[in-house]
Formats: structure tokens, C-alpha cells, sequence
């Protein structure tokens, strides 16, 4: 019995460490965004200076951020979703080929990808200049997440079912699609988005390789505020990101316990 | 605590005593009632039950895996071993899964135990050899567990069990997982094996046949609480209550008027042959304890509502003759049909009077 | 419409996209690196050029003990989270898990706070030791670095396979006489070996292609990733840069088809 409270205590105390280790960074740096100095602490008050900098700074960031994961966002529902109906209703070894290769940009490091791009686009310097390029990289790395998660909801609602009794009252495949399928694959529809904007808006490797300094996301303006500007400032604007992005991570766990309780349900 | 003191009538292992075990679990979930039991040195006893019944527990607090309630005690021969955790208690146990560990072969898994009890590479080698000649699994041993049938692997699991020599063997419902053919074939296998090792042994099951075949004694179960125990033939022929009654076997409850030894239904009266019992009665008695014999005459009449050709009989439903219908097994011979006119005839020593009131 | 056509036209927008922006730049890529000076050679000089050889080793090396010390973490963590319960117990699992959105940049910014020069271990080991401690720009910055992304992906597959366990295992080799530490060594570990090859496979894969961390991180240390980032824009090593990529990408896909082949399913490899 002791052994038993000794080992639980052990375990305890090494798991409390590990935590510690990821979170304490987190929670100083957020702390250190919003203190007048950070070497003073607590002590020299609280303040949102360095955040109001951050914006003057950097507000073109967060903006185009926010513009190129909406993008993202939209072009992978337009193309991910009819593909995921594709793929699943023709099913067979071309569907399996078309999933690897959709699915290999999660396996090639985005510098990689990047480089690729860069070479193959180089010469039309109107859009590697401009934001749309990196919308493509995005695009790219994203659409497996949103494709599977609608094939994933597809599979569970037994969407082949749903089709034929909707043929068979009449409805044409582009019909069907509107007013039966998609409907019915709202949660797969909403996990994937949710996974979708949260990658774009932190994708960095991609990105970096890809930006001009016009055309800068936030991550790439932290890793410029962690090279040049102070502590506090660097502190602030990923304190701001902590804030774009933890209220994505909430929802996507709340979702992810909904859809097994759902799908128990079923 | 080993199994080989005393070879007295080929009976090997302990004596096991259960004293006043109970069961709440931790969500409030009253599993078992306080229950007390003796088993006898070699004995084999099954629990028997509908699920939920308690069975499982208790025999998960005989194996060490449960404990009981607050002054539950167990005892293993004279030893209280209460407080003993299941890795010292020398427990055989056989799982209703199984539980073969899928990355040992299976003769690692037989001689997993025997690691543990200090036997030399040697010996395990050979106590291995025994096990496997004794469940009949020659050449298996080398296989992998995926590689097994579902009687192969039953067998493995039994094997394991055994090896170790232990105090007592349990086993949670080990024919359940497989199809109706070869549980009855394994079930004889079973029985066979547990004569031969002769060590004390718990068996839990919800099948009445299996605990029929397989028991010395049965202790039928119900939502927590022991119902009835008793050999085979006592728990048949004169269950205690009306769910032992129906649960190990086809029942006909009959509710009458008891008056001078006969008992007042619907289509006639029956001779039950126990006078001094006055006033409303229940009894039961089995299908095939009843006679089909020719309507002038009988006591008790009825008219037979539908035939069941079962195959080695024929099940009859008749009704009339008391406010349910009575269900008589008839030989398969017996020229009869639906719309007949029937007598019903009963051996009183084959008619049992029930508790009334309760369920 | 024929159901045929429409299935047809719902591949289409997709097909050109992922042709257009993936495909050919890859194949593209392929080429560029075998257009150098040196031809088809330059794909072996990452196994030949003595720099090479010694950043390609000293990033299996990184991968390899990141993958190991974080399937140690995570293992005990994991086993100890999923079995027990205790008040707040669901809080520790979000803290542990949090981390999985941090892009590489951040994680570095995380290890500067720790280790850098106003960093946290600096501040307490002064005040200890009277000497700072500062290891942010070294390569235990970096290893740091790396566990900081892998503990979080490794710690959610393991937790998930041990929440499959089954526990009548454990109980028959209780039965048969053995002790916690025989139950891990001969069921409970053995179990997880899947899991261990799936999520180590990832982890080593990720760690393999990190770029963020060590840009932010790194001012000397040698990985491939900054290599190639240096050849391309800094050395103008057109071709050399995306021979490296491509076999850079060659490794990772490999360990990563080794780790769906056991059933790992999928994280993105990002940090």
C-alpha cells in the first residue's frame, strides 16, 4: 500500500514536471507581454504598451493572416469537399492513389514543398509577389485534413445510402450533392475547417520560404520580432497569437467529444 | 500455499470458505449481497445466473481481484487471505477471453506462471509437455496465439491455468465465447479434465446445462444474493423458489386452491399428496413429468392449443386446464393434434409446492 | 447529368490544384536537383561531402534521441494519465497537449524563455549557483526544443492505445503470480509496441524536417533543414538545396509509411 502512494507520487510529481516544462514558457511569455518590465516583473506593473505596439507594428500581419487562412479555408471546401464525394462513391485502388498523394505534403517537410513551389513559380513574378502564393502553399498543406475529415463523416452517415434513396426519388447527382449530401456532412464539414484554420494560421516553414516583406503572416513576424525586437514586444505578439489560436484549440475539443457522442448516439 | 498436501480421494488444492462477502463498487453499484459459502476440498461448485446476478463478482473476490465489503472475509483452507493480493494467492484462473498473451507462443504461455515459482528452464519444459498432453494440444506449441481456433486457445488457457498447481481453479464463463457445437463437445472435455485434476474449482456460467453437467454442487444466483445451492438433482426436482424453478429448466407453474391434498385449477384438480397444506397454493412440475392420457376419467382435462416437433419429442401447449397454458413433453410417437381433448396425469412425488408471493 | 460525369467533375478542381502546386513543383524540384554542376551525382553528396555527412548525421542523431526521450516521457506520463484519476487530472491533459498547435517559431521563443539569456533556468541558476546558465543557442537548446513539439504529439497517440489495453491480460498474468513491474515487462509493453513504432515514427519524421525551432534557435548548429535553407538562400546552391530537399523528403516519407503500416493514422509533420 505505502509502495502503491509512492509510486502514484512519483508518477505524479514527473508528470507535473513535464507539464510544468511545456507551460511555464507559455504562461512567462504571456505574463511578459503585458508587464512594463519584464526583468523588474510583476513589480513594475501591468501594461498594455507593448501590446499597442505590437499592433503598430505588425497589425498588417495578423490581418493578412487571418485573410489567407479565411482563404484557405474557402478554397479547400470548394475543391476538398466534391473530391471527398468523389473519392468516396468511386472508392478502388485510383481513390486510394489520389489519397497518398493528397496526403504526401504531410510528410515532406514544408521547406521542401516551399523550395518546390519557389522554383516552378519564380518566373511569374505577379503571383509569387503577391499573397496568393502563399494561399497555394496553404492550400496545399491543408486540404488533406479537410478532405479526410469529410470522407471520415461521409463513411459514418453511410452517405451511399442517402444517395441512392435520393436517385431514386429523382434527384440529379448535382442536386443530391446540394441538398442531401452536404447538408448531412456538416460536422465532418466543420471538423476539417476548424483543423484548417488553425494550421494556416500558424504554418511557419511553408511560409517563410514563400513571404516577401510584403506579404508576411504573424508566424513570420514573430520569428522576426524574436530576432530584433525586445523581449516584451516579442512576448505581446505571441501572447496575441495565443489568443487567435486558443480559442480554435477549445472549439476543436469540444467538437471532437461531441462527434463520439454523437456518433455513440448513433 | 501449494496444491499438493494431502491426495486424500484424489481431492488436491484448499477448501475455500466465503463469509459474509458483499460488493458496493464505487459508483454505487450494489454488485453483491453479503454471501456466505463453503466449498469443500476438491469440489466443483458453479455459480449459476442471469447476468447481473453477481456471479462474476464474487468469483473475482475469491480469485483477488475484487475486494469485498467492510467484514467480508475469505479463507483458504484455515488462512484468511482477505488482504492477499491475487499475485500470491496461487489462483488458477481462466478467463471468459481467455487472456493468451499474443507476443509469447503458447508454450510461453503456459509456462508463463511457473517463472514465477522459481521452476528451472528444465522444468517448466516439462510441466509444459504434461499440460499440453493433457489438453490435447500436441504440435500447437510453438504457435502463435492469432494462429489458434477458438477451442485451441480455450485449451491453451486451461493449460496455463493449471500449471501452476493451483490452490483453486477459476473459471468465468469459458465455453460462452465459443458456438453451440463446440461448447457441448468442450464441455465433456471440461468435466473430463476436472475429475482427473480433482482440485477445487468455481465455474461461472448462465447456461443451466453447463452447470448441470459440470457441477458437484450449484449455487443459483440472483440480483446479488444466492438463491438456492445444492447438487444437481436437488436444484431439478425440488428448486426452492419459483426462479429457480424456471431458470434451470422448463416450468409450469400452477396457482390453485390446495384442499384435502388435491389442488383446484381451472380444467380439474390435481393430486398433489400433501395434506395439512390448506388454501391458495403454487406448484410447479416439470413438462415431462406429465402424462397425456385419454379425457374420460382424468382429473385434470385441458385441450391441446398447438405441437411443437422438437425433433426426440414434442412439445404441447394445453390449455384450459389451468389459467396459463401447460407445457407436457410428449414422445415424438404420440399421435395427437390441436383441437384434442386431453387428460393430464401427474406423479405426486413429482410435484413441488413453491414459496408464494414472490417472483 | 450521368453520375459517372459528376463524379468526374467533382475530382477536377482538385486534380488541377494539387497537379499545378504540388505535383510539378515536386517533380520540378527533383530535376533542379540533379541539374548542378555535378548532375544526378549530387544526390549522393549528401552521403560523401564530409559537411553533409556530418549535418545529416548530426540530425538522425537529434531525431533519434528526441524520438527516444520522448516515448520515455510520454510512456510514463501516458500510462500514469490514462489509468489514474484524480482532481484536475483532466486540466494536466490539456496542459500536456496545448502545445501541439505551437508552430516551430514559437516553440524556439519557448526555449529562449527557458534557456536563453533573460531565460528562466538563467535567472535560477544564478541565484543558486552564482552562474548563469544559458544553453538556449546550443544544440541541448535545440534537443529541448524538439522534445518541446514531440512530448505533446507522442503523449496523445500513447494515451490512446493505452485506453485500448485490454485488462484481462494484466489480470491473467496477476493471476499467474507476477508483479507490477512483469505485468509492464511481458504485457503491458509489448501491447503498446505499435504505438510506440506509429508515434516514434512521426516524432522522428518531425524532428527530421524541422525548420521553425532551429530558425529561430539556431545561429550554429547544424541540422539539415537550416542546411538547405543556407545552401538556397544565402550560397545560391540551387541544385544542392534541392537534392537535399528531396532526399530530405525522401527519409521522411519512408518513416512515416513505416508508421501508417501500423495503423499510426496521421499528424502532420510541423515544427
Amino acid at each position: 500500500m505505502m509502495r502503491d502512494r509512492l509510486i502514484f507520487a512519483g508518477q505524479l510529481l514527473f508528470t507535473l514536471l513535464v507539464a510544468a516544462f511545456l507551460i511555464v514558457p507559455a504562461a512567462l511569455s504571456m505574463l511578459a507581454g503585458v508587464t512594463a518590465n519584464y526583468f523588474r516583473g510583476i513589480s513594475s506593473g501591468f501594461t498594455l504598451q507593448w501590446i499597442v505596439q505590437v499592433w503598430d507594428l505588425y497589425a498588417d500581419t495578423i490581418g493578412r493572416s487571418f485573410l489567407i487562412a479565411g482563404a484557405t479555408l474557402v478554397v479547400t471546401l470548394f475543391i476538398g469537399i466534391p473530391a471527398a464525394y468523389a473519392l468516396h462513391v468511386r472508392g478502388g485502388r485510383m481513390a486510394r492513389a489520389i489519397e497518398e498523394i493528397i496526403t504526401l505534403p504531410l510528410a515532406i517537410p514544408g521547406l521542401a514543398i516551399a523550395l518546390a513551389l519557389l522554383l516552378t513559380y519564380n518566373g511569374f513574378s505577379d503571383f509569387r509577389r503577391s499573397w496568393l502564393f502563399i494561399l497555394a502553399g496553404h492550400v496545399v498543406f491543408t486540404l488533406p485534413f479537410m478532405v479526410r475529415s469529410v470522407m471520415a463523416i461521409f463513411s459514418a452517415i453511410d452517405v451511399k445510402t442517402l444517395d441512392e434513396s435520393a436517385s431514386s426519388l429523382g434527384a440529379s447527382p448535382l442536386r443530391r450533392f446540394l441538398d442531401v449530401i452536404v447538408p448531412n456532412a456538416r460536422p465532418g464539414i466543420l471538423a476539417g475547417s476548424l483543423m484548417v484554420v488553425t494550421l494556416s494560421l500558424g504554418e511557419f516553414n511553408l511560409t517563410w520560404m514563400l513571404h516577401t516583406p510584403l506579404t508576411k503572416t504573424l508566424p513570420v513576424g514573430l520569428a522576426d520580432s524574436y530576432a530584433s525586437m525586445r523581449l516584451e514586444v516579442a512576448s505581446a505578439y505571441t501572447l496575441v497569437f495565443f489568443v487567435m489560436i486558443i480559442p480554435l484549440l477549445i472549439a476543436m475539443q469540444m467538437f471532437a467529444s461531441w462527434g463520439e457522442a454523437g456518433g455513440a448516439r448513433k | 500455499m501449494s496444491g499438493k498436501d494431502g491426495h486424500q480421494n484424489g481431492h488436491h488444492g484448499v477448501a475455500v470458505r466465503i463469509a459474509g462477502c458483499g460488493k458496493t463498487f464505487g459508483d454505487g453499484t450494489r454488485a453483491l449481497e453479503p454471501v456466505s459459502l463453503d466449498i469443500a476440498r476438491g469440489e466443483t461448485v458453479v455459480l449459476l445466473g442471469p447476468s447481473g446476478c453477481g456471479k462474476t463478482t464474487l468469483l473475482r473476490m475469491v480469485a483477488g481481484l475484487e475486494t469485498p465489503d467492510a467484514d467480508g472475509r475469505i479463507f483458504f483452507n484455515d488462512a484468511d487471505v482477505t488482504a492477499v493480493p491475487i499475485e500470491q494467492r496461487n489462483v488458477g484462473m481462466v478467463f471468459q477471453s481467455y487472456a493468451l498473451f499474443p507476443n509469447m507462443n503458447v508454450a510461453e504461455n503456459i509456462a508463463y506462471g511457473l517463472k514465477f515459482r522459481g521452476a528451472s528452464a528444465p522444468e517448466r519444459k516439462a510441466r509444459v509437455a504434461e499440460l499440453v498432453t493433457l489438453t490435447g494440444i500436441e504440435g500447437l506449441e510453438h504457435r502463435r496465439i492469432d494462429q489458434l481456433s477458438g477451442g485451441q486457445r480455450q485449451r491453451v488457457a486451461l493449460a496455463r491455468a493449471v500449471a501452476v498447481r493451483p490452490s483453486v481453479l477459476l473459471l468465468d464463463e469459458p465455453l460462452t465465447a465459443l458456438d453451440a457445437a463446440l461448447r457441448e463437445r468442450l464441455r465433456g472435455e471440461l468435466n473430463r479434465l476436472l475429475r482427473t485434476l480433482g482440485v477445487t474449482a468455481i465455474y461461472v456460467t448462465h447456461d443451466q446445462a453447463e452447470a448441470m453437467a459440470l457441477g458437484d454442487r450449484i449455487v443459483v444466483m440472483r440480483k446479488g444474493a444466492i438463491a438456492q445451492v445444492g447438487a444437481p438433482r436437488d436444484i431439478y426436482f425440488a428448486p426452492a423458489s419459483r426462479f429457480v424453478a424456471e431458470f434451470v429448466g422448463a416450468a409450469n407453474i400452477l396457482e390453485g386452491v390446495s384442499v384435502a391434498g388435491a389442488l383446484t385449477l381451472r380444467g380439474g384438480t390435481l393430486a398433489i399428496g400433501k395434506t395439512g397444506v390448506e388454501g391458495p397454493a403454487v406448484a410447479m412440475v416439470r413438462p415431462e413429468s406429465i402424462v397425456i392420457v385419454a379425457a374420460d376419467g382424468a382429473s385434470l382435462t385441458g385441450e391441446v392449443a398447438s405441437i411443437s416437433f422438437v425433433g426426440d419429442r414434442q412439445r404441447l401447449s394445453i390449455s384450459g386446464a389451468a389459467e396459463r397454458p401447460i407445457m407436457v413433453d410428449v414422445p415424438n410417437t404420440l399421435m395427437v393434434k390441436a383441437g384434442d381433448q386431453v387428460g393430464l396425469s401427474v406423479d405426486p412425488s413429482a410435484i413441488r409446492l413453491l414459496p408464494k408471493g414472490e417472483a | 447529368m450521368r453520375l459517372k460525369t459528376f463524379v468526374w467533375l467533382c475530382l477536377l478542381p482538385l486534380t488541377l490544384v494539387v497537379l499545378a502546386f504540388f505535383v510539378l513543383p515536386m517533380v520540378r524540384l527533383m530535376l533542379v536537383g540533379g541539374s548542378g554542376p555535378q548532375g544526378l551525382a549530387a544526390y549522393a553528396t549528401i552521403l560523401t561531402e564530409p559537411r553533409y555527412r556530418a549535418t545529416l548525421i548530426n540530425t538522425v542523431v537529434l531525431a533519434a534521441a528526441t524520438t527516444i526521450v520522448s516515448l520515455v516521457v510520454a510512456t510514463i506520463a501516458g500510462l500514469f494519465l490514462q489509468r489514474t484519476r484524480f482532481p484536475g487530472r483532466s486540466v494536466l491533459v490539456a496542459m500536456l497537449t496545448f502545445p501541439l498547435a505551437f508552430p516551430g517559431v514559437v516553440v524556439g521563443f519557448m526555449i529562449i524563455l527557458l534557456a536563453g539569456r533573460q531565460g528562466l533556468i538563467g535567472d535560477l541558476t544564478l541565484r543558486v549557483f552564482g552562474d548563469k546558465l544559458v544553453f538556449a543557442y546550443t544544440i541541448q537548446g535545440l534537443f529541448l526544443g524538439y522534445l518541446y513539439f514531440s512530448i505533446p504529439r507522442v503523449i496523445l497517440t500513447i494515451m490512446a492505445a493505452v485506453e485500448k489495453l485490454d485488462p484481462s491480460l494484466e489480470e491473467a498474468a496477476r493471476a499467474l503470480g507476477a508483479g507490477p513491474w512483469a505485468v509492464h515487462r511481458d504485457v503491458i509493453l509489448p501491447a503498446l509496441g505499435p504505438a510506440f513504432v506509429a508515434s516514434g515514427a512521426i516524432a522522428f519524421a518531425t524532428a527530421m524536417g524541422a525548420f521553425g525551432t532551429a530558425f529561430t534557435l539556431a545561429t550554429n548548429i547544424d541540422v539539415l533543414p537550416m542546411l538547405i535553407y543556407t545552401e538556397f538562400t544565402l550560397s545560391a546552391n540551387i541544385a544542392i538545396a534541392a537534392a537535399l530537399s528531396v532526399g530530405l523528403g525522401l527519409v521522411a516519407w519512408a518513416v512515416l509509411a513505416l508508421a501508417r503500416s501500423f495503423g499510426g493514422g496521421s499528424v502532420a509533420a510541423a515544427g
